[in-house]
């Protein structure tokens, strides 16, 4: 492609430009798209797509079908995914030696390889296209829909799909206050855990004068979710054009992408990205001949969860240690360097440009009053689909997560659903029928945050499951609250107490009422929802804790200190198996007679549970 | 002039005042760790926690670090703020059981018991000797190392700091350990 394009100087010569992409996108209508994703590539998507050019080179196809890494696909359980277009068939689980055949049997003869799609794990019912998987159908995949069709690495590529059209109509058409007045009235909330109106923020920006800051909050740290992560790697562009018009909205004549080194394919996506951008003159000095202009620069961070606190992400930017500060001052009145700064989440900014594509009214369409627009979910955990949902908010968790998700894996029954991350609380089956939109999570002791979405069957137990967060929290906390440091830090004692079987009723009750200070008393989000996995799993989960305490058992059976293994002697047919398999050599026994463990020995590790054919082993 | 209301009381003060200047300056009784007039707050101890807002909607913040603001309703002695302040002390308490300073404070605020298990820790990562190395003797010889359970204070890389007087400042200043804390030695 032409890559000395001159700079864009109007309306006209982008739309000019548009054109042409398009008709050569359009005459490469034939092409394999392979996820190019974390997922898809750590399952060797890059050998995939190496075999499939071969492939095309051999057969003489390459000048007339296009092969192209694109960006999240979303089905990331049965990676790598490919789909042939047009007809966007779509093949899962695919080894770079599937990819001859598949150039033979349906790019040459136009026939399905019915090996290679995708089947209901539930109901076992095949699926050849893309669009009819219950996965997607059910799914509004405004953001993510990017993703499919477009190589994040060109800029040509978006720009033929639509991009930057927002920008162009913001910038030439609209005056930052009329761009304000749009997104405000499309209910735009930030995506990043708050919920804060968007708009309201961008107004109160743009009201202030003299020099003034854009952030893009990318530093993602919940375990478990992903949505950020692939918005920048898969559709780079939409994230950049929502900044710039949100800088063109705040009046701006900076931003900053913060994001995480722990990202480097997202660092170096959204870094050609903006390359690609200043190139045509979309990111720098008069853009578009409407003397507005913006420098975006990258800042990247170490990785600490807390940064993604907004004034730790002003400290981090700036080069301090990452340590959230008092607010009032809020950041839109003094922030970055002093001055006025916005600080929006990934997911926010690429809403953006739909809002002004699209208008409000038809944005508001979509999710319910208060909550509009979609929202990305990472669905992980024990859910037979694991990957990126897009839905509208307000979709309830019983739709996500058994109608797109699949239902529970080989199974099992479904236990509790965490949301929002770390902080967020945890969900028992009888709230499956919740809303997911801001008020309704928060309502019964969760959060929407950032958007992950942790799915725990049966064989989860609670108080380990609170332990758990509690020890990510206690990692990541930045230490400088006393109640955050050492409250979250004696929780964890006391979670660890219970689920060791040292527990006591009175420690329950310290627990609560500790949990409470916590929340109470820190001055940042971490320690203020860092007892939320803490107080919502006691909610409605205080019956396994009393187990845990006053029976001494894991019903669970995953708190090690309170579950024994036991052979039982009727079922044991001497195989040896676990004997030869087991690290602490605890189970002595004669071959083709009954084994025994000996439980001082025994390091619960469950290996002889796993290995035996004949279920003997009994686990209490 | 700043108008709010405190305990009940209509108040006016100048602004930049925090809401501690301000319950001090009108002798409300409210207990700090790492506060010190010669040196910027911190907000770290959050002993000197009050409750603003409207009851309903009302929430708790550090009063060394929230500017007094226009129409502010602010209380300081609260059911909330005294419960939460007594599971904080209990929680010093057991983090620093021989602290004179610390005991003074749970005997003052009848915290008669402690209910975690004692850590015998020798710092409570106040700030104070950070702060006052910094801006009152200019020489940023120690600093906070490390976050969440891991902080500790030390100097950079843990050697013997060349910035470092021995001017003792720090001990000086120390609320909890003092005589045990043996300053910035390398």
């Amino acid at each position: 492609m032409d890559l000395e394009a001159p700079k864009i100087k109007s309306a006209e010569e982008f739309f000019y430009i548009q054109r042409n992409y398009q008709k050569q996108y359009r005459d490469n209508n034939r092409f394999i798209a392979i996820c190019g994703d974390t997922g898809c590539t750590a399952r060797n998507s890059k050998a995939i797509l190496g075999s499939l050019d071969r492939c095309l080179k051999e057969k003489d196809l390459s000048e007339t079908v296009g092969a192209r890494f694109t960006g999240c696909l979303g089905l990331c359980e049965s990676g790598p995914l490919v789909i042939v277009y047009p007809e966007e068939i779509l093949y899962h689980r695919v080894i770079p030696d599937d990819m001859p055949e598949i150039v033979e049997e349906t790019v040459q003869a136009g026939r399905i390889i019915d090996r290679l799609i995708y089947r209901d794990p539930s109901s076992g019912e095949k699926y050849a296209y893309a669009r009819g998987l219950p996965f997607y159908k059910k799914q509004v995949r405004n953001l993510l829909s990017g993703n499919w069709k477009t190589d994040p690495t060109k800029i040509e590529d978006y720009i033929a799909q639509g991009g930057y059209e927002a920008l162009v109509k913001a910038v030439t058409e609209m005056s930052p206050g009329e761009v304000v007045q749009e997104v405000k009235e499309a209910r735009l909330r930030g995506r990043g855990g708050a919920g804060f109106d968007a708009g309201l923020k961008w107004e109160e920006c743009f009201k202030a004068s003299g020099r003034k800051f854009i952030i893009c909050n990318a530093d993602e740290g919940d375990p478990g979710a992903f949505m950020d992560r692939s918005l920048l790697e898969g559709n780079p562009h939409a994230v950049l054009e929502g900044l710039i018009i949100g800088a063109y909205a705040t009046d701006a004549r900076e931003g900053v992408v913060y994001i995480r080194s722990e990202y480097p394919t997202a660092v170096e996506k959204i870094k050609t990205a903006i390359n690609r951008a200043k190139e045509l003159g979309l990111v720098g000095d008069d853009i578009l001949g409407s003397g507005f202009g913006i420098q975006i620069y990258l800042s990247i961070g170490a990785g600490a969860f807390v940064c993604g606190e907004t004034s730790a992400l002003i400290a981090s930017v700036d080069g301090r240690v990452g340590e959230p500060v008092q607010k009032p001052p809020r950041l839109v009145q003094q922030g970055y360097l002093d001055r006025p700064t916005v600080v929006n989440n990934v997911e926010t900014l690429a809403n953006v440009p739909h809002i002004i594509k699209q208008g409000a009214e038809n944005y508001r369409a979509t999710g319910t009053e208060a909550s509009s627009g979609t929202k990305i979910f990472s669905l992980v955990g024990k859910v037979n689909n694991t990957g990126l949902v897009e839905v509208p908010l307000g979709m309830t968790l019983r739709e996500i997560i058994f109608e797109i998700g699949g239902g529970i894996k080989e199974g099992k029954a479904f236990k509790a659903v965490q949301t929002g991350g770390p902080s967020g609380g945890c969900l028992p089956a009888s709230y499956l029928d919740l809303p997911t939109d801001f008020e309704s999570l928060t309502e019964v002791g969760s959060m929407m945050g950032s958007g992950g979405m942790i799915v725990m069957d049966e064989d989860t137990c609670m108080v380990d499951l609170a332990g758990y967060f509690l020890k990510f929290l206690a990692d990541e906390s930045c230490g400088c609250c006393f109640t955050c440091r050492e409250g979250i830090s004696r929780l964890l004692e006391l979670v660890q107490n219970i689920s060791c079987g040292r527990g006591s009723l009175d420690q329950l009750d310290l627990l609560k009422e500790l949990a409470e200070v916590v929340k109470d008393s820190t001055l940042c989000g971490l320690g203020q929802t860092a007892p939320n996995p803490v107080l919502s799993t006691i909610k409605y989960f205080e019956d396994e804790y009393r187990v845990h305490i006053l029976q001494n058992k894991c019903p669970a059976g995953v708190c090690r200190a309170l579950i024994t293994f036991e052979i039982i002697e009727s079922y044991c047919n001497g195989c040896g198996l676990c004997k030869k398999n087991c690290p602490s050599d605890a189970i002595t026994g004669e071959q083709k007679k009954p084994h025994y463990i000996d439980k001082d020995q025994c390091d619960k590790c469950g290996i002889c549970f796993s290995t035996c054919r004949n279920e003997a082993i009994l686990k209490q | 002039m700043i108008n709010l209301t405190m305990d009940g009381l209509k108040i006016n003060v100048e602004p930049g005042a925090t809401l501690l200047d301000v319950a001090r300056f009108y002798g409300a009784n409210i207990p700090t760790l790492c506060y010190d007039e010669a040196l910027s707050p911190y907000g770290a101890c959050r002993l000197c926690l009050v409750e603003i807002g409207e009851p309903g909607k009302s929430r708790l913040v550090s009063s060394c670090t929230y500017p007094a603001r226009e129409k502010l309703n602010v209380r300081t002695n609260t059911v909330r703020v005294m419960q939460t302040r007594k599971m904080i002390i209990e929680l010093y308490l057991a983090t620093c059981p021989s602290s004179k300073t610390i005991q003074d404070l749970a005997s003052k605020y009848g915290v008669t018991g402690v209910r975690f298990s004692p850590k015998n820790e020798e710092c409570i990562l106040c700030g104070l000797c950070v702060r006052m190395c910094e801006e009152q003797m200019q020489a940023k010889a120690i600093g906070f190392v490390d976050r969440g359970v891991n902080r500790r204070i030390s100097t950079a890389f843990d050697r013997k700091s060349e910035q470092c007087r021995l001017c003792g400042a720090c001990m000086y200043i120390c609320p909890v350990c003092q005589v045990r804390c043996q300053g910035p030695s390398g």
